[in-house]
């Protein structure tokens, strides 16, 4: 799903021309990322390589941090202290996450700053499924149970990535996010294991409306991913998109079982000879409305971002400020 | 400056929309190991940093001791001089008590 | 599990001790839920994930105090009946919590960043002093509370009063903004430091600290700050709030309505 940027990017952006050198020097850079090697911030590297990790690993940040809204929603309204509690720590990792993936993209020679400018302006996307909305206390659970869990499926093989901040930062995110998919199924084996049939109605409408948008997060069909071949050589793609949402798919049913409810796609039946689960039918075209910015929340999860922003600019302006103060009477002393 | 008698100073408007500076954070884990480098974060000034280091990576009880230093205070051996700077240590091997082969009975040296 | 009506608020049997324990409960619990706002809006990444910190504290304190409570209380209650089926006449926080923090809502202008690590500091600064006094209480489980409390309350007192310099000393924008926040807190800081019958009551029987016992420190402590952050301590008016007797705010309702909705809405439920 974070490769997404990569799916949809322009198909080429090398440039036409390259000396000899630059030719050589990629000739090598790519039989050392063959080795399993790993490329840190100071090292050579090519252009588009550079270009294509700052994309793609900004917009992972920006994901997370557009993530912590639709479970934001829902913090003032927890059913109970201890699912305050965790909902409060989650919503806070995802900041870190965020925190983290900008850090090791302005490693690339970019800023947070400018970052943000890219998120603000709409040039720079973020995964789409935090386009929804969440309705309901279910929807927390569910988010937990099918966004962390197809968003950690992507993010394992990361850890491996040829780009070295990238991964590092990679490993501390999946330690910390295995809590996050555990929280939101456990809240919902709790309300269908002991809850109250209105509870389970909730549940079963929260899985019905997630359903197809999770599995939309690995992004287009793998003919419809022209980058896929670089990036699996750059060590930024392990797995193609079908190749984890048959993943992810097969994962779900054993635990959509376990739950007590159902998934909503009539054609899902386990196949015998591929020894996989068929699947029915994506709607590409929801896919491609909400990743142009005609999802039912597009607008209103980049406002609350820019929003956030804007009104924070004479903080930020007021450390500035006080720091400088600081310093100057520093030096007199 | 007395309080009250609002400081000339304060009429200026600060810079407006520069941006914080990068820190880089090194946690020791707990006593009797080395400070670890875990990542960066922006802040405006050394408290602020120091504050912030702990609230965003020591929240799971992973260290006991915070170092911040500002990104642009650190100098890094250039990747280029890899070759001059660390090649040169491969063949002296006698640093290492490997090299010496000495009869079983005072191996534990 | 509390045996209480399907959808009604319960009703507590309320001993001096049991109000002098809510009232510290509530104030962390309520000021807990206005700076979860703060998540996914802050002016700073690294900030947003610093408030939640102190969110997260308050709410630790609020449950242990509120399970505290319930065991006095007894009739098996616990945190979570304590917390989404009481209804409002019988919370006891300070009213300063109550006051818009960030979001503005259809009846009141929001609160901005100036009125949140102020009153984060002038709360801190309190429950330090609570805390501190609560270290000698004759209740074990409270001693206990308060020694983890009070090393969350002295981060939270160096994190917002730092900030509280910072942004008194720092634009003419911010501090105007933090004169305006200051003007609007203060009255509220009364009532931090009213003496009442529940109040003696736990100071004779070595429950804890009357609240006028803790003005000294705090006004020292809050004095120092606010002088570095070039703030005048206003003077003290004849505006008294009620919170601590159960008798809240405009704000309070719409607190309330909101964080107890689900418990309210699907009466039984298990989470």
């Amino acid at each position: 799903m974070y490769t997404q940027a990569m799916d949809l990017a322009p198909k080429d952006e090398r440039t036409a021309l390259r000396s000899i050198e630059d030719a050589q020097r990629e000739e090598h850079f790519e039989a050392r990322i063959a080795q399993g090697d790993f490329i840190e911030a100071k090292d050579w590297m090519p252009d588009h390589y550079r270009k294509t990790l700052v994309r793609q690993i900004s917009q992972h940040a920006h994901s997370e941090i557009v993530g912590m809204l639709p479970e934001g929603n829902w913090l003032t309204r927890a059913p109970t202290l201890k699912r305050k509690t965790i909902a409060l720590a989650k919503v806070q990792d995802e900041a870190g996450h965020g925190l983290y993936l900008y850090a090791a993209a302005e490693t690339l020679g970019t800023s947070r700053d400018q970052m943000f400018a890219a998120l603000h302006s709409g040039r720079a996307k973020y995964s789409s499924i935090f386009n929804y909305p969440t309705l309901s206390w279910a929807d927390m659970g569910v988010v937990g149970w099918l966004v962390d869990g197809a968003a950690i499926m992507n993010q394992v093989p990361l850890t491996r990535c040829s780009y070295a901040p990238y991964a590092r930062a990679m490993v501390r995110i999946c330690r910390e996010e295995s809590f996050h998919q555990r929280q939101g199924f456990e809240s919902l084996l709790v309300m269908m294991k002991e809850g109250t049939p209105a509870q389970q109605a909730m549940v079963q409408d929260a899985v019905n409306r997630w359903w197809w948008p999770s599995l939309m997060m690995f992004g287009p069909p793998d003919a419809d991913s022209p980058n896929t071949a670089q990036s699996m050589r750059w060590g930024i793609k392990r797995l193609s998109n079908d190749e984890l949402r048959q993943k992810f798919v097969d994962a779900c049913v054993d635990q959509a079982k376990l739950l007590g409810v159902s998934l909503p796609d009539p054609d899902l039946r386990w196949n015998e000879a591929r020894g996989q689960h068929d699947f029915g039918a994506i709607d590409w075209a929801e896919f491609w409305r909400v990743v142009g910015g005609h999802g039912p929340c597009n607008t209103e999860r980049l406002a609350a971002r820019v929003s956030a922003w804007d009104n924070g600019a004479w903080v930020r302006d007021a450390a500035l400020a006080h720091a400088a103060r600081q310093a100057v009477r520093e030096q007199a002393a | 400056m007395s309080a009250g008698t609002p400081p000339a100073a304060l009429a200026a408007p600060a810079p407006a929309q520069a941006e914080w500076p990068l820190w880089e954070v090194f946690v020791r884990p707990k006593a009797g190991l080395d400070h670890k480098h875990c990542g960066s974060l922006h802040a405006a000034d050394a408290a602020m940093a120091v504050q912030l280091a702990r609230d965003v990576y020591t929240r799971r009880q992973e260290g006991v001791s915070l170092w911040v230093v500002r990104s642009s205070d650190i100098t890094a051996s250039d990747p280029g001089d890899k070759g001059m700077y660390f090649d040169p240590m491969a063949d002296k091997v006698y640093r290492h008590p490997t090299f010496y082969e000495l009869p079983v009975a005072v191996d534990h040296m | 599990m509390a045996a209480a009506a399907a959808t009604g608020s319960i009703a507590l049997e309320l001993t001096q001790s049991l109000r002098y324990v809510l009232r510290l409960a509530d104030t962390a619990l309520i000021h807990a839920q206005r700076l979860a706002e703060w998540c996914g809006h802050g002016p700073v990444l690294e900030e947003d994930i610093a408030l939640t910190n102190l969110a997260l504290d308050l709410l630790g304190q609020a449950r242990a105090l509120l399970t505290h409570a319930a065991a006095l209380h007894g009739g098996g209650l616990d945190e979570d009946s304590l917390a989404f089926l009481r209804s409002e006449h019988e919370f006891f926080n300070l009213t300063l919590v109550e006051q818009p923090l960030r979001k503005a809502s259809a009846h009141a202008p929001g609160g901005d960043f100036a009125d949140t690590v102020l009153r984060n500091f002038l709360l801190a600064t309190w429950f330090k002093a609570v805390w501190l006094g609560l270290s000698t209480s004759t209740d074990a489980e409270l001693r206990g509370i308060a020694v983890k409390a009070v090393k969350e309350a002295r981060y939270h007192q160096q994190h917002a009063g730092d900030w509280v310099v910072r942004l008194g000393d720092g634009t003419a924008e911010s501090s105007g903004r933090l004169k305006a926040a200051l003007a609007r807190a203060w009255p509220y800081t009364a009532e931090m430091f009213v003496c009442d019958a529940v109040d003696t009551a736990a100071q004779l029987c070595g429950l804890g600290p009357a609240r006028d016992t803790l003005r000294p420190p705090w006004l020292n402590e809050v004095t120092e700050v606010f002088t570095l952050a070039l703030l005048v301590v206003p003077a003290d008016t004849p505006f008294i709030s009620t919170g601590t007797t159960g008798r809240h705010s405009e704000h309070m309702g719409f607190i309330l309505a909101e964080m107890q909705v689900l418990q309210r809405q699907f009466p039984g439920g298990r989470w």
